[in-house]
Parts: structure tokens; C-alpha cells; sequence
């Protein structure tokens, strides 16, 4: 078995910040402003800059767009040590991650844990080379945090399974090359036991996707529609009507992923923010309401971070952390949610601006809307607080 | 460094519980209040002593463990747990660490051994005021021709009634705050106590031109400020960690009374309406164990954000323990107001925790300043 020592890791820790300092260009250093900054891949990829594709080519080159997956599967194959040190390193000088995909985030995961290997070979090096944009099709019209009530079905055609129905809040669908879907294949059993896991390729005769607009003025999500899609059974994740199992397993990944875990980007600190747009005495704000609030909220920030790394240092000593993922996602985006509240009314007028020269302003307002959805996207504040008080807290029904 | 406590810590937290389970259960936190407020059991005291937890954070140099503060800070978690009297506090996390971080060897030499031993009590005079306000010193020592008179008051001195000596802050004549070590039996003491909210002991000294030698001055010329500041971190940090044990233990019974009682026909912890709320109080106590072993390992390292952390530290814990006892005795109904169950010591032990070395707001308003807003 191959050990890495604590030398080792050190001299890994200097070639990783030697190498991002001479390959992350300095654009790809400056926090985000909003998705259309992100690079996502698929068939029909475009950049937005030279910088982002110089960059994200780098890392590809570098096998470091998924670094923690296995070779095999394109991955850099680091160990977590490695990793994390890579992680440190990018946060270090602020890098953007190279491209955002739930391919990543979400299938990635559950493929690993749930799929064969001709699967795994099949699907997961397009994801690591960002060649597939993968949505997620779980919600529908009528099963929204009821998601096991969902009613889109995949009736077995002998060599083919034919799915009807349609799903919303899929991310970006009218963008996505492929879809992992939850879809009913049997009707009469109980709502959690007919559900399978499958993979759907958007340009299969039949889907076909409409953009939602939402309060943002923004289309990140949309509804798709089935009408009789003729779907591969080799397609089928994991076992038939056992797809319920990886739904809760995905779902995990996506709440840490929404509740910020592992977040990388850096984000400029309210109080700077307040610093710049409101009235100072001797350097300390004058505001006597803003200011507890900004110190509350920082607090709350400074402490969520420990929590996350207290609880990942707690599972590598064996502590089982399965049920926190709720935890993750309901103090995660209740932060990031009181966090554009408090923001927009820092910037007082600015945080008003829909539209404006100021194109800052306008992007902070869009920000603060789409922030409202975070409490209910992957799973609503009030589902992940049934979740604590049930599996964790073991209270009754 | 993992956030996590070592193997050896652990062991000291498991011993720590099983230890107090045995000889110091709530039963006597209400037995002493019954027996006329007795500040603390003797016998107890004793043996807390002897299971070495006064010697956790003295240094080897003076025969202590050197064990450190995330083990002083596990035992403070349990002892909160019980609601547990003894002097710790006040004569090892303020008294040993004023001594620990002062240049005075001789004094460290005589004072630090007795208060390992349990023999002899330290008490803090810091506070003069209805509130918390280190700056608000009046005391004053003036310089005489052998060492300094000291003259004024100071209240909610934890521990005071029956302390051999106190260490008090007072101001030079420069206007500069420095560390005293005055004897109880010294001319000019006097004392009186009062009984607070958690039942316990607290004391109001004056000091009428209190004699004290050049020698008995703990902090250095114009290491005062520097000083009384690591003795805040410090208190604020140790005193999250009883805190944290408070916040657990008021939750926990909850728990089970949501799991036991019932109402309308069911238990009451299947209505959403409580759900939800305890839940709520799960996520803000898994962010309290964060800042608490944080700021407890930054302690041990002496890391140079211990004014940060020691605020995060206190603030969150205050703010939470407030949630917690708040929401203890109100899903606790009818039976969480009477005198009868224990739970509304834990309310009433958590206000003054509160209060003692800065609130809520005090710590905030520090946490802002140390970011320079």
C-alpha cells in the first residue's frame, strides 16, 4: 500500500501552489458575480473568455477537474489529504472552480455508489472531461416536497422502457445534454417502493423542455416534458424500483451542495460591503440596528464553517454524519438567505436597482431574489427540519 | 488540528461524567440550595481535587498536569450537565490563570501549589458595576512608600464568601488597571454576600486603603490591560464550555419529555409545531460544540485570535442557552415552572451564565470591533 507522508504532502502543497499561481489566470481569481460567469460544459460548450477556456483546459490537462475521482475514470486521483490541500490552495488565492456540473456535485456520487462499471465507464469520464451538462429530473407539477408521490412513468417495453409525464425545477434542462431522472415503474406498490433511477438523453425523440421565469427575471430552471421517450434499459441506475435508495442518497449530496459544504468561492464579507455604502464613526458603523445584525449574521457564518469542519473531522474518526446533510442545507441557505436580506439593505437604493448602468447594483437586487428560492430547492427548510427531528432527534410520528 | 477531542481528552470527559453521575447529581445542586444556599460541598471539593482537574492547566514547573484547556473545558461541560458546585471556576480558570500568565514568580511559587491542593481560594474582584465593563475601573491603588493602598468596591465576585485572598484590579496612579493579590484577612476587607437567581453565592467586597506590598502585584507595569484581556478570553471560553453543557443537558430532557408526554391522545412530540422548533435547537447546538472546541484548542495553542474566538464563543453560546432554556420551559408546560422538576435550574443557571464576563451584546460588539467595524 502506498503511503503518503507528511513530506510528501508538504512538497505537494508547494508544486500545487507553484503550479495554480502560474496557470489560474488573474480573471479566473475574482469572485463570481452570477451563473452566467460559470463555465458548464456539454456538447454545445462555450466560453465566455479566452481566460475561462485557457483555464478550465489547464485543469482538464491537469486531471483536475474532478481531482478526488479515480483515474480510471479520468479523475486526478488524489488522495483526500491531497485534495483538501488543492481545495486550501484554491480558496488561497480565490480560483473559480473550472467548470460547475451536477455531474460532479450529484450523478458523480451516486453512479459511484449505484451504477455497474460499464456504466461507471460509460458515463463518468464525460463528466470529468465536461463534455455532458447533466440536469436533475425529480420534481414534478404535484410532488414537490412529497417528491415520492411522483407520478412520471416508465412502463418496461421488453428491450426499452417508455417514459411519460413531465418534471419542473429541472436545472437548466432546455441546456442539459442528458437527465437522471426518478420515474414510477410500479404503480401498485408503496409510494417509495416503484420508483427507479434512469438516464435519459435530452435529445431522445420526445423531451422537450420549457423555460420557467422566475422572480429574478432569470431562467435557471425549467419543465420537462416525456411523450412516449423510448429510453434504453442499460440505462436503468441500480436496481429497478429501488430507485428511492439513491434518490436519498443524491439528495444528500445536493443539500450539502445548496447549504454551501465545500464551497470554494469566496465571497466578500457583509460588514466590508456595509464599510463602503453606510455612515462610520471612528471606524466602527454608526448604524445601531445593521450592525448587530451584521455581526449576528458573521458570527452565525464563521461558526457554520467550524461546524462543517468539526463534523468532517468527526467522520473520519467513524461518527456517522448520514442524517446532517439536512442540518447542511437548512442553516446553509438560511444564512445565505439572511445574507441578501441584509445586503440589499446595506446597499439601501442600490439594493433596489433592477435595472441600472450600474450594472453591480442590478446584479445584487437578482441575487437577493433568487436567494428566496434556497429555502425551498432541494428539499424545502420545513422538509429538512422533519428530517432532524425524525431520524435525528427520534421523535414520534 | 482536527476538530475533534484526543483519545486522552475523551477519557478525562467519560471519567468526568461517570465521576459526577456518582457523587455530584442534580439532587445535590438542590440539596445545597435547600441547605441554606451552601455555596459548595467541601467533601465534593476534595475530591474534585484529587481526580486532578484542579491541576489540568498548571503548568509542570509548579507540579501541575499541563494537561491543558480542552480538558479543563470537557470537565466544565459535564459539570454543567449537573449543575455542579464547586470553586473551579473561580479559583482555577480566573485565580491560577491570572497567576499563570503573571511575571510574579515568587507569588506563583506560594499561591499556585494551594490552589492545586484544593487548601487554599482565590476569588476575582474585577467588576464594580450593575453590567459588564472591564473598562470601568475606579478602584484605585495608590502608591505608598512599601507597596500600594487599595480602595474601592467590587461586586459579583464568584466564589468571594470564604476565598483566602482576591485578586484585584485596580487602578495606579498612572490611571493604568493592575492585578493585586490582596488577602481576605488583610485590614480594611469586608464582605458581603448576596444569593442570585442560581442560587449561588456571590460576594461584595470593599477594600477601605487596603495594604499591600510591592510583591503582591500579579500583572507587570503596563502589562495590565494585556492581562485582564487573557483572563476575559479565558473566562469566556471556560465558561461556553459550562455553558455548552447546560445547552445539551436542558435539550436532551426536552427531548425525552417530548418523547413521554402526551396530549390530545398522542405524544407531543409528533406535533409539527414542536418538531420544528427542536429541531431548530439541534442545528444551533451543533454550531455551539464548533466554537467551543475551537476556541478551547486556540486556548491550548495560544493562538493570536483568541479575542475573536473567545467572543464567537461566548455570544453564541449565550444567545443559544437562551434559546434552549427558553424553549426547555415551555414545552415542558405546566410542570417546567414549578420547583419541583429540575429543569428550571438549568433556566435559571443559564441567565446568569449569561450575564458573567459579558452578554450577548458585550461579546457581538467585541466580535464587530476585533473585524474593525
Amino acid at each position: 500500500m502506498e503511503t503518503t507522508t507528511k513530506k510528501d504532502l508538504k512538497e505537494f502543497r508547494l508544486e500545487t501552489r507553484q503550479w495554480l499561481e502560474e496557470n489560474c489566470p488573474k480573471s479566473m481569481r475574482l469572485p463570481l458575480k452570477d451563473s452566467t460567469d460559470y463555465y458548464w460544459g456539454g456538447r454545445n460548450a462555450s466560453f465566455a473568455s479566452e481566460d475561462q477556456k485557457f483555464w478550465f483546459e489547464k485543469m482538464l490537462e491537469k486531471k483536475w477537474i474532478v481531482p478526488y475521482w479515480d483515474s480510471r475514470y479520468g479523475g486526478g486521483g488524489l488522495s483526500p489529504e491531497e485534495n483538501n490541500i488543492l481545495t486550501q490552495e484554491m480558496l488561497r488565492i480565490g480560483c473559480r472552480k473550472p467548470i460547475f456540473s451536477f455531474g460532479i456535485s450529484m450523478l458523480g456520487p451516486a453512479l459511484h455508489k449505484f451504477a455497474t462499471e460499464e456504466q461507471k465507464m460509460r458515463f463518468l469520464p464525460d463528466i470529468t472531461a465536461g463534455k455532458t451538462w447533466w440536469c436533475q429530473g425529480y420534481s414534478e407539477p404535484n410532488a414537490g416536497s412529497d417528491l415520492a408521490g411522483l407520478q412520471t412513468k416508465a412502463e418496461d417495453k421488453g428491450d426499452h422502457y417508455l417514459v411519460s409525464g413531465s418534471k419542473v425545477w429541472t436545472s437548466y434542462a432546455n441546456k442539459a445534454d442528458w437527465i437522471f431522472c426518478l420515474v414510477r415503474t410500479d404503480f401498485d406498490a408503496p409510494k417509495h417502493s416503484g420508483i427507479s433511477f434512469l438516464l435519459i438523453d435530452m435529445t431522445s425523440e420526445g423531451v422537450s423542455t420549457r423555460p420557467i421565469k422566475l422572480i429574478s427575471g432569470k431562467s435557471p430552471f425549467c419543465e420537462t416534458f416525456f411523450d412516449n421517450v423510448r429510453v434504453p434499459k442499460e440505462n436503468l441506475i441500480g436496481t429497478l424500483n429501488d430507485g428511492w435508495t439513491i434518490a436519498k442518497y443524491l439528495l444528500t449530496h445536493e443539500r450539502q451542495m445548496i447549504g454551501g459544504v465545500g464551497e470554494t468561492d469566496v465571497r466578500k464579507a457583509v460588514h466590508k460591503i456595509a464599510l463602503e455604502n453606510l455612515p462610520t464613526k471612528d471606524g466602527i458603523l454608526t448604524d445601531g440596528f445593521l450592525r448587530p445584525e451584521i455581526a449576528e449574521l458573521e458570527m452565525n457564518d464563521a461558526i457554520f464553517e467550524m461546524t462543517i469542519q468539526r463534523i468532517t473531522d468527526e467522520a473520519k474518526t467513524g461518527v456517522n454524519a448520514g442524517a446532517l446533510s439536512s442540518f447542511f442545507k437548512y442553516y446553509g441557505t438560511e444564512q445565505n438567505v439572511a445574507r441578501m436580506e441584509l445586503l440589499t439593505a446595506i446597499l439601501g437604493k442600490d439594493g433596489l436597482v433592477w435595472e441600472s448602468e450600474n450594472k453591480k447594483a442590478a446584479s445584487e437586487t437578482r441575487m437577493f431574489c433568487r436567494s428566496k428560492g434556497n429555502t425551498i430547492e432541494g428539499g424545502t427548510s420545513e422538509v429538512q427540519l422533519g428530517i432532524i427531528s425524525k431520524r435525528i432527534l427520534n421523535l414520534p410520528s | 488540528m482536527a476538530l475533534t477531542i484526543t483519545e486522552e481528552q475523551k477519557l478525562l470527559k467519560d471519567s468526568a461524567a461517570e465521576f459526577l453521575a456518582m457523587n455530584a447529581p442534580v439532587e445535590q445542586f438542590r440539596d445545597l440550595r435547600d441547605s441554606n444556599y451552601k455555596p459548595f460541598n467541601e467533601n465534593l471539593w476534595k475530591q474534585i481535587v484529587n481526580m486532578g482537574w484542579t491541576s489540568l492547566t498548571i503548568s509542570e514547573e509548579f507540579d501541575g498536569l499541563d494537561f491543558g484547556f480542552v480538558g479543563l473545558g470537557q470537565v466544565l461541560e459535564e459539570m454543567g450537565k449537573t449543575l455542579t458546585k464547586a470553586p473551579l471556576f473561580s479559583s482555577i480558570v480566573l485565580g491560577a490563570t491570572a497567576l499563570n500568565n503573571s511575571s510574579n514568580q515568587k507569588l506563583k511559587e506560594t499561591w499556585l501549589p494551594m490552589l492545586m491542593d484544593g487548601f487554599k481560594r482565590i476569588a476575582f474582584a474585577q467588576d464594580e458595576h450593575n453590567y459588564f465593563d472591564p473598562t470601568a475601573i475606579v478602584t484605585s491603588a495608590k502608591k505608598s512608600s512599601d507597596g500600594f493602598l487599595i480602595s474601592g468596591k467590587k461586586t459579583m465576585v464568584i466564589d468571594g464568601a470564604g476565598a483566602d485572598a482576591f485578586i484585584v484590579v485596580a487602578r495606579t496612579d498612572d490611571g493604568e488597571p493592575a492585578l493585586f493579590l490582596v488577602n481576605s484577612s488583610a485590614k480594611g476587607v469586608s464582605l458581603t454576600s448576596e444569593i442570585l437567581l442560581d442560587a449561588g453565592t456571590y460576594a461584595s467586597v470593599t477594600f477601605n486603603n487596603v495594604e499591600v506590598t510591592a510583591n503582591d502585584r500579579i500583572s507587570d507595569v503596563g502589562n495590565g490591560t494585556v492581562l485582564l484581556n487573557q483572563i476575559l478570553n479565558t473566562a469566556s471560553i471556560c465558561l461556553a464550555s459550562e455553558m455548552l453543557g447546560i445547552v445539551k443537558e436542558a435539550f436532551s430532557q426536552t427531548v425525552e419529555y417530548l418523547k413521554e408526554r402526551e396530549q390530545f391522545g398522542k405524544r407531543i412530540g409528533s406535533y409539527q409545531a414542536l418538531q420544528h422548533r427542536a429541531a431548530i435547537m439541534f442545528s444551533e447546538i451543533e454550531l455551539c460544540k464548533s466554537i467551543v472546541i475551537t476556541a478551547l484548542q486556540a486556548l491550548d495553542n495560544e493562538s493570536n485570535n483568541l479575542d475573536e474566538l473567545a467572543s464567537l464563543a461566548k455570544a453564541k453560546l449565550g444567545k443559544t442557552i437562551k434559546l434552549v432554556t427558553n424553549e426547555a420551559m415551555q414545552m415542558h408546560g405546566g410542570i417546567g415552572v414549578t420547583d419541583d422538576v429540575n429543569i428550571g435550574f438549568y433556566f435559571k443557571r443559564a441567565r446568569v451564565l449569561q450575564r458573567l464576563f459579558g452578554d450577548y451584546n458585550f461579546h457581538l460588539d467585541r466580535y464587530a470591533r476585533y473585524h474593525k467595524y
